[in-house]
């Protein structure tokens, strides 16, 4: 695969707390445009490989790239030291982010939620902002709670602006980590149904940490099947949810169907 | 026990300007340090948190009055000059109070979901855009009813102006009125009483009308705000 086909790539990054080893000189890549879901039970390390890619945390070893840019690294002469602050905001600026609590902001309103980073970090004039925050609120249908603050939507509500807010910096990369574990099922369908749409009309690519199976094979060109900080299966949805090759990608796709 | 109740009241209300301008200078200077201090002590230089834990632990560990006695007798030994007591007074009352409400912010800074951090950091908003726009808004709230009870303090801890001649109600009571009315203490002491309590039931209402502020700032919802305002009760 040509560099300039790859969007994210690990190599070979191992990340610990304390003692716990969660992953183990993980490899993987993502092409752009590319939708991957990962999969596998809790604590495989799934979480954290959307954490590193968005800087919340650091590798412990290996390296990790965003198009042809280091995140975890930069360049200095021919070496590769850790990144300073700068550069982590430059390569970040790609990335995008929607957390399993939302995590909007309390203290401003729907429409300043979606227009505050815009403005102070791309420097935006505040009418294409608030233009643009318009346009995707509409696009999840909230376009009527642009004055509303966050403690007066439900769940639901508060996710698919989250999502309009990660999309208003216009990133390269969408990561979604476990969007719809917070919210009741009918709720948890109306996020499903936004992302469903941003699959298919734009051109991002997804990183997607998810239980919601359905929603994985509908959307996903690919699914990562996670054990012990590795990957044991990848594979398309089809072939992974149908026939997959793995035992215990078998009894965890049966114990969350149980569930 | 009452004759005289009007010498003593107007004598020491003659104190009270004083007593609300070294107040009102102390919680500026207060408020100042604090925030300052406060966030030094959250900076990633290992140098700027030294420096904040140095003034926090130095004003927070010694004696206010020897404080006081140090400002106003001590260093003009060694720059030169005197400061004007009020002014020394408004200085001492406001670095030492300074050093507690510096604890007051940190602890209301951290308080503030590590998600509230982590969904800065994912819009990629720089260090000092997070805490101005994210997490200072949000922290404030936490912050009053804190500054209230320390206010409260500062107010009462004003009274030690007048051990360095600042003529405030307290040197009123106690240089003026009591050495030549013995026999009637009890009446002046109980007025000075009075005259504080009022004084920091004025401080406890604006704080009030800070924290319901502060909740709507925060963009705390109707519910807590009602609570807030119910409890004010006006």
């Amino acid at each position: 695969m040509p560099a300039d086909d790859v969007m994210i790539r690990f190599d070979k990054v191992v990340k610990r707390f304390g003692d716990n080893v969660v992953l183990r000189e993980l490899d993987f890549q993502a092409r752009p445009g590319e939708h991957v879901t990962l999969i596998g039970p809790s604590g495989s390390g799934k979480t954290t490989i959307l954490r590193l890619l968005m800087g919340l945390e650091r590798v412990n070893g290996g390296t990790i790239q965003v198009g042809d840019e280091y995140l975890s690294h930069m360049r200095r002469g021919d070496k590769l030291v850790p990144a300073d602050e700068r550069h982590l905001r430059k390569v970040r600026r790609r990335i995008g982010m929607v957390f399993q609590q939302f995590n909007l902001f309390p203290n401003m309103n729907v429409l300043r939620n979606l227009t505050e980073a815009p403005i102070s970090v791309l420097g935006q004039p505040r009418e294409q902002a608030e233009a643009r925050a318009k346009e995707l609120l509409d696009m999840v249908g909230l376009a009527e709670k642009l004055t509303a603050n966050p403690a007066e939507l439900s769940g639901g509500q508060q996710q698919r602006v989250a999502i309009a807010r990660a999309l208003a910096m216009q990133p390269d990369v969408l990561l979604l980590d476990e969007v719809t574990s917070a919210l009741d099922p009918e709720l948890a369908a109306g996020v499903l149904d936004v992302l469903r749409d941003i699959a298919r009309s734009t051109d991002v690519t997804l990183l997607c940490v998810t239980h919601a199976m359905k929603f994985a094979r509908d959307i996903s060109d690919r699914v990562l099947m996670f054990d012990g900080g590795k990957i044991i299966e990848d594979a398309p949805p089809a072939e992974i949810f149908d026939s997959p090759r793995e035992a215990r990608t078998r009894d965890f796709l049966q114990s969350v169907i149980e569930t | 026990m009452f004759d005289n109740f009007e010498l003593f009241l107007t004598t020491l209300l003659r104190g009270a300007p004083l007593t609300v301008a070294a107040t009102g200078g102390g919680i500026v200077l207060t408020i100042l340090l604090s925030f300052v201090a406060g966030l030094a002590m959250l900076s990633r230089s290992r140098w700027v948190r030294f420096l904040a834990r140095v003034y926090v632990e130095g004003w927070r560990g010694t004696s206010e009055v020897v404080q006081l006695f140090w400002i106003y007798f001590a260093v003009p030994l060694l720059v030169g000059f005197q400061l004007v007591p009020l002014w020394a007074g408004i200085l001492v009352l406001g670095l030492n109070h300074g050093a507690y409400g510096a604890e007051i912010v940190r602890g209301a800074v951290n308080a503030v979901p590590r998600a509230q951090h982590e969904g800065a950091i994912a819009l990629n908003l720089g260090p000092a855009q997070r805490i101005r726009k994210v997490i200072l808004p949000q922290a404030f709230v936490e912050m009053v009813p804190p500054f209230n009870n320390l206010f409260i303090q500062l107010l009462k801890s004003s009274s030690l102006l007048s051990l360095i001649t600042v003529t405030e109600i307290t040197n009123q009571g106690v240089q003026v009125l009591v050495p030549n009315y013995t026999g009637q203490a009890l009446t002046i002491f109980l007025i000075m009483l009075v005259l504080y309590l009022i004084l920091s039931l004025v401080i406890t209402v604006v704080m009030r009308l800070v924290e319901r502020w502060a909740a709507r700032v925060a963009g705390r919802p109707a519910t807590a705000r009602a609570r807030v305002t119910g409890e004010l009760g006006i």
